[in-house]
């Protein structure tokens, strides 16, 4: 069952002048999910924010991490402010009310085993739960735009057998785009069982590239622009390879990369 | 609250309260059932349908607007025979009114389409006329009175008894004119308005946010627009009226009611709330047991204009 939930922030922190991490008090949103679906949440899935009075489309933030009820019932999102709907968001504090939609889509598809974690910008929280539930046997590569832009290091140092950072600008690790590590990471280790990428279409676009190349299968988690987020409007619309049309919110976020019309 | 009665009566097909949802925003309805138990809905304007599948416009499809939403969606759907093959049941479990909603390249189509879904049994056809007339040289059927009048005739000669809908476009000059053309050519009932062109630029990259530059303004920017021409067309006709546009409270609908609609719509409101349609329908009783109405159908053209 999905559920609408007017949720409290119990916990808020700036991770970057621009990044917020924020957690909710959710109740039992996590673990109806469970029981409806069969299975907890998967980490690429997404909660639909409402962000103020005046704006009218929700906003879908990717889950980071989460409790089951059990363990206090509570989900944690980071996620960049940028234009009029983030901003509002950063700017509430602990205590306040947030009206949540979720838990939405589709998450990434893992078995425990080394997994390859490609994430770029904001798009690098989702990829900390895939850490964990990959047994940390996975390694991360995580592109920033710069060294003050980089974010949750720490907790991948943790959950991971290696992590790798690119910077566009060169002020932390390598100078260069994330697909050029995958290109490395891939040429030397034979192991993974599959690439899971996060970030902007581009560099999606990339590292599914790369993959292919290497014969790994990838998870690419992708954005479109929202209205319902359950598969009712039809507004955020990808074209698949096959001539088909996908839905970001139900069918996705995550889809199999070969699927993706990456030129559409 | 006194017991109000909610059911109203739209074409001769009753409804057991005056909230509906609006074509396009709700699907085939399987996504908010899973909020709420559909029956508690007065009907169900199912997504628009085409004969043959569409695949709809590239994304993005939707932009945010002050206090309304621009959607450039282009009728995905599965096509008709997919709808009630695999749709039609699925809906037909609840105790709502179902009703379909078309769209045609020509009045052909739009007959096929009636044809089909009279025989597997739908409570209404709405025909949607805002979409391009192909033989026409692509002008919308919805803003030339004599097309409006043709698809609707062959609408109503091939919908075999089923109640014919006509829902009418707000980009005209005079709505009235279409309303008439409609009424004369035997439609049912009317529903109004669609969605009104727009248009949105990313100042910085100088880009239309919608990948198509243009798309249709719904939500509540257009509730105003909407209670004018519900007012215009109850005074022009004498068919019942289905109000939709911008509705997202029970206030909004009483002003549709009371400008001379029979029951309301509820669309873009979903994407905020998705229980918007059950609070618009507690909403409607409230202020008619306010106002002390043993009925919620005694709102209906009660404005009282200076
Ligand atoms: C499945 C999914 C998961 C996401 N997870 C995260 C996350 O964990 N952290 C994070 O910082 N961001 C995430 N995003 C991107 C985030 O949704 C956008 O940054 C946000 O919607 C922008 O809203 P705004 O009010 O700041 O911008 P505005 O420009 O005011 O937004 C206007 C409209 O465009 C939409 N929009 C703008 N940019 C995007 C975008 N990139 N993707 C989708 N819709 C957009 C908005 O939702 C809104 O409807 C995710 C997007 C998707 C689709
Ligand atoms: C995403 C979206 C898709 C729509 N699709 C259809 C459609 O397929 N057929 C149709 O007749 N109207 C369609 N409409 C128009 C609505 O049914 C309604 O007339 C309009 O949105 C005004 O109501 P609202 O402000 O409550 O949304 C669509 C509207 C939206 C927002
Ligand atoms: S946002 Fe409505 S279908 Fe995806």
């Amino acid at each position: 069952m999905k559920v609408e939930q007017q949720c409290k922030i119990i916990a808020r922190e700036r991770l970057t002048p621009d990044t917020v991490s924020m957690t909710l008090a959710v109740g039992d949103m996590v673990s109806s999910a469970i029981t409806n679906t069969g299975r907890p949440i998967h980490p690429g899935q997404f909660i639909h924010i409402k962000c103020g009075e005046g704006l009218l489309l929700r906003r879908p933030i990717s889950i980071q991490s989460w409790l089951g009820t059990r363990m206090g019932g509570t989900i944690t999102v980071v996620f960049e402010a940028k234009g009029e709907g983030t901003r509002w968001l950063a700017q509430r504090q602990v205590g306040d009310t947030l009206d949540v939609l979720g838990p939405l889509g589709n998450g990434f598809r893992t078995t425990s085993g080394p997994y390859l974690l490609v994430g770029g910008g904001v798009g690098v929280p989702p990829l900390h739960a895939c850490a964990c539930y990959t047994g940390c046997a996975s390694t991360a590569i995580l592109g920033f735009r710069s060294k003050d832009r980089a974010i949750l290091l720490d907790r991948f140092d943790e959950d991971c057998v290696d992590v790798q950072v690119a910077t566009d600008d060169g002020s932390l690790g390598y100078h260069g785009f994330v697909d050029a590590l995958v290109r490395q990471e891939l040429e030397k280790k034979r192991h993974y069982q599959g690439v899971l990428a996060c970030g902007p279409k581009p560099m999606l676009k990339r590292v599914a590239e790369v993959a292919a190349e290497f014969g790994v299968p990838c998870q690419v988690s992708m954005e479109e622009r929202m209205g319902c987020g359950v598969g009712a409007c039809l507004v955020c619309a990808v074209t698949m390879k096959d001539g088909t049309v996908k839905h970001v919110c139900k069918d996705g976020p995550v889809f199999d990369a070969e699927e993706v019309d990456w030129d559409a | 609250m006194p017991d109000v009665n909610l059911s109203v009566n739209l074409a001769g097909v009753t409804l057991n309260n005056p909230v509906v949802v609006a074509s396009g925003a709700f699907g085939f309805g399987r996504e908010y059932n899973q909020f709420y138990d559909l029956s508690e809905l007065g009907g169900i304007c199912a997504k628009g349908l085409t004969l043959h599948p569409r695949m709809g416009n590239p994304a993005p499809r939707v932009a945010e607007t002050p206090m309304g939403i621009l959607n450039s969606v282009g009728l995905e759907n599965p096509g008709v025979d997919a709808f009630i093959k695999e749709e039609l049941p699925f809906l037909r479990r609840f105790d709502t009114k179902i009703i379909a909603n078309i769209s045609g390249n020509t009045p052909e189509e739009y007959g096929v389409m009636c044809e089909k879904l009279s025989a597997a049994g739908v409570d209404m056809i709405e025909v949607n006329i805002s979409c391009p007339n192909v033989k026409a040289g692509g002008l919308a059927y919805g803003t030339r009175p004599e097309l409006a009048a043709e698809v609707t005739e062959t609408a109503k000669k091939h919908a075999n008894g089923v109640p014919v809908m006509v829902k009418l476009s707000p980009n005209v000059t005079d709505i009235t004119e279409i309303a008439k053309a409609a009424e004369g050519a035997g439609a049912d009932a009317l529903s109004l308005i669609n969605t009104i062109r727009g248009m949105r630029i990313d100042v910085s990259t100088r880009r239309p946010v919608l990948r198509m530059n243009t798309g249709g303004l719904s939500g509540p920017a257009v509730l105003p627009v909407a209670v004018r021409m519900v007012w215009e067309v109850a005074q022009a006709v004498k068919l019942p009226i289905l109000g939709m546009g911008g509705v997202s409270k029970g206030a909004d609908a009483a002003q549709l009611m009371l400008a001379g609609a029979s029951a309301v719509a509820v669309g873009t409101a979903l994407f905020t709330d998705p229980f918007a349609p059950l609070k618009v329908r507690d909403g409607l009783a409230e202020i008619a047991g306010r106002q002390g109405l043993s009925a919620v159908s005694e709102l209906t053209g009660g404005v009282k204009p200076w």
